[in-house]
């Protein structure tokens, strides 16, 4: 070979360069692709469900019963199921997780950090089907201990594991965005006699918000899109209660009962799965996108 | 009220009381602390008493079954394996090369901005969306029905964002220098990449790969939606055959109403954390090691 050579790259090795960029281009075509896929396929099989089902009777009823008949296709139910659940793990989750990132960037000493980061990075990294397993055989029975007549499925069970599973995602975004205020700004208000905990709550929290209100927003879209806790926890029926105790059924728990069964193409259930996938689809894509947006805000506003 | 901005009039000259109310609050963060570190211990021992009894080398090596005492993780074990290693040779390539082109390649304009955000929107898609994804194209459209191929084509989708963005940190941190050097004896940009670029990136790039198979491992919904949870007693022997997975035997289990199946689950979880903890002490160490 006498490529080594310089000033004598043989055509050979040009046309292999050619050929190396264009195959690195297309694997990243493909993830061009699977966007595009995604887009395609929930946009062309709804298309064929609202041939059939009216949008308006699809986003604003009330009955969700799309087996028995009379068939009715109002999606409310699984949004109200959806964002009970959400509601209640936010609940958990939000304070908790803000109250934790407050500690760890404002009061923890490094042995603490040490030793509290990792259990919560364990607690963000165990799969979803673990949670559900902890719902089932933990949360849900010492509810039905504490309150009589709860049902094997509920929706607070979930909404209290999904809360945990969603904690870690809170306090270390929050935590970011709080370690992220610059230190002039808490040794000014220590300059002016404030104590450290009117610096955290009155200095540090205001100035850091954007990033947390991030850190919640993508929470609560993490809680809506959770699947296998809900489908195991809160059960499968659909309905417009605001009661934690009770059973709901929310959009993802809906789809993964349809899959399970045996919906054949082109059926209406089939293409129902589709059509609540791509509600489900756009409401987290806003969320992300609102809570990207607030982050490149806050990270700006301390350039 | 806006940022920053401290509520003015409410100053409070006895600083005794204000460092009273700072100590209460102090508490109140404390516990919210041990509401997550409680959480994480309650469920690893309930784990631990539930699981570790379940587990033999008959549980290992049995196939699922309707009697509880006979039934075991062979499959989902072998499914897990099979769907690891596939996921790992599809997405691997495909997550390194888009990475290589966004960062080495591709010229900065709008377009590949676009690229990369199209990639971070791609990262949070909820995985229950790429599990209909992977029904309508791999299972029904290209016909692959409930395969491994099927699922770990899905799974790769889901995780090639991860193993993209992984990558692309670890490239952007391999120093210039280093790449003008290899030009500057008259390397070519490929060659530059090959032998200089990519083996300093590779440590970073093997861990991000490996944090994303650890997920891949781990994911359930998008393997229900394409249609795998079956009853499976049978080795998987080809990338057409269909499976089952540690995650959908665990959701099984769990779904049963006799308690019996419970301490299956118990005892699946603790084999699909076992796996999933050395997958990431593995990252860990292969990070550490070649850091410096």
């Amino acid at each position: 070979m006498r490529k080594s050579e310089p000033g004598s790259v043989s055509r050979h090795t040009r046309v292999g360069e050619r050929l190396i960029g264009a195959l690195l281009f297309g694997s990243e075509a493909l993830s061009i692709l699977a966007t595009v896929g995604i887009v395609v396929v929930l946009l062309t099989e709804s298309l064929g469900f609202f041939a059939e089902v009216s949008p308006v009777e699809f986003l604003a009823g009330t009955r969700w019963s799309p087996d028995l008949v009379p068939r009715s296709f109002g999606i409310l139910p699984l949004v109200n199921g959806t964002l009970l659940v959400a509601a209640g793990a936010a609940l958990i989750a939000l304070p908790t997780g803000l109250a934790t990132a407050i500690y760890l960037s404002e009061f923890a000493s490094l042995r603490t950090k040490r030793t509290v980061k990792p259990a919560l990075e364990i607690l963000a990294g165990i799969p979803t089907v673990v949670y559900g397993y902890f719902a089932v055989t933990l949360v849900t029975p010492v509810l039905r201990t504490l309150f009589p007549g709860v049902g094997v499925f509920n929706a607070a069970s979930a909404a209290i594991v999904v809360g945990i599973m969603i904690l870690p995602m809170v306090s270390s975004l929050s935590e970011d965005a709080l370690s992220a205020v610059p230190d002039s700004l808490r040794e000014a208000a220590y300059g002016v006699g404030a104590t450290r905990f009117e610096v955290a709550t009155r200095i540090v929290v205001p100035a850091g918000l954007p990033g947390i209100a991030a850190s919640f927003i993508l929470a609560i879209s993490r809680a809506i899109a959770e699947t296998i806790v809900v489908t195991l926890a809160a059960g499968a029926t659909p309905g417009m209660t605001l009661d934690l105790l009770q059973s709901v059924q929310t959009m993802t728990a809906y789809i993964v009962q349809v899959s399970l069964g045996d919906a054949p193409s082109g059926s209406i259930e089939y293409r129902t799965l589709f059509a609540v996938g791509l509600l489900l689809f756009l409401i987290t894509l806003a969320l992300n996108l609102l809570s990207q947006r607030m982050t490149t805000r806050f990270r700006e506003s301390f350039r | 009220m806006s940022p920053g901005a401290p509520r003015g009039g409410r100053f409070d000259p006895r600083l005794e009381a204000r460092r009273r109310a700072g100590v209460r609050f102090m508490w109140l963060c404390r516990l919210a602390v041990a509401f997550g570190v409680a959480s994480l211990v309650v469920l690893l021992v309930s784990l631990a008493a539930d699981g570790l009894p379940a587990l033999s080398f008959e549980f290992l090596t049995s196939y699922p079954s309707r009697f509880p005492e006979r039934a075991g993780v062979r499959s989902a074990i072998l499914g897990s394996a099979w769907m690891l290693a596939l996921v790992a040779v599809m997405s691997f390539p495909l997550g390194v090369g888009a990475a290589l082109y966004l960062e080495e390649y591709a010229p900065t304009n709008r377009f590949t901005t676009l690229l990369k955000t199209n990639i971070a929107n791609l990262a949070s898609v909820p995985s229950i969306v790429y599990g209909i994804l992977g029904l309508a194209v791999f299972v029904r459209f290209l016909a692959l029905e409930r395969s491994l191929l099927a699922g770990a084509a899905t799974l790769s989708l889901l995780v090639l964002p991860i193993v993209n963005i992984a990558a692309r940190e670890a490239i952007r941190a391999v120093p210039d220098s280093l790449r003008e050097a290899a030009y500057a004896l008259g390397a070519t940009r490929w060659q530059a990449i090959r032998h200089h670029v990519l083996p300093a990136a590779m440590p970073g790039i093997l861990s991000g790969t490996i944090l994303g198979l650890s997920r891949a491992g781990g994911e359930t919904a998008p393997l229900l939606i394409i249609g795998a949870l079956t009853f499976i007693a049978f080795d998987p022997l080809s990338p057409m055959d269909p499976f089952t997975a540690l995650p959908i035997q665990i959701f099984n289990w769990t779904t049963d109403p006799r308690g019996e199946f419970h301490a299956l689950a118990a005892g699946a979880i603790v084999v699909l954390l076992g796996v999933l903890l050395m997958m990431n002490a593995a990252a860990i160490l292969i990070r550490n090691r070649f850091e410096r």
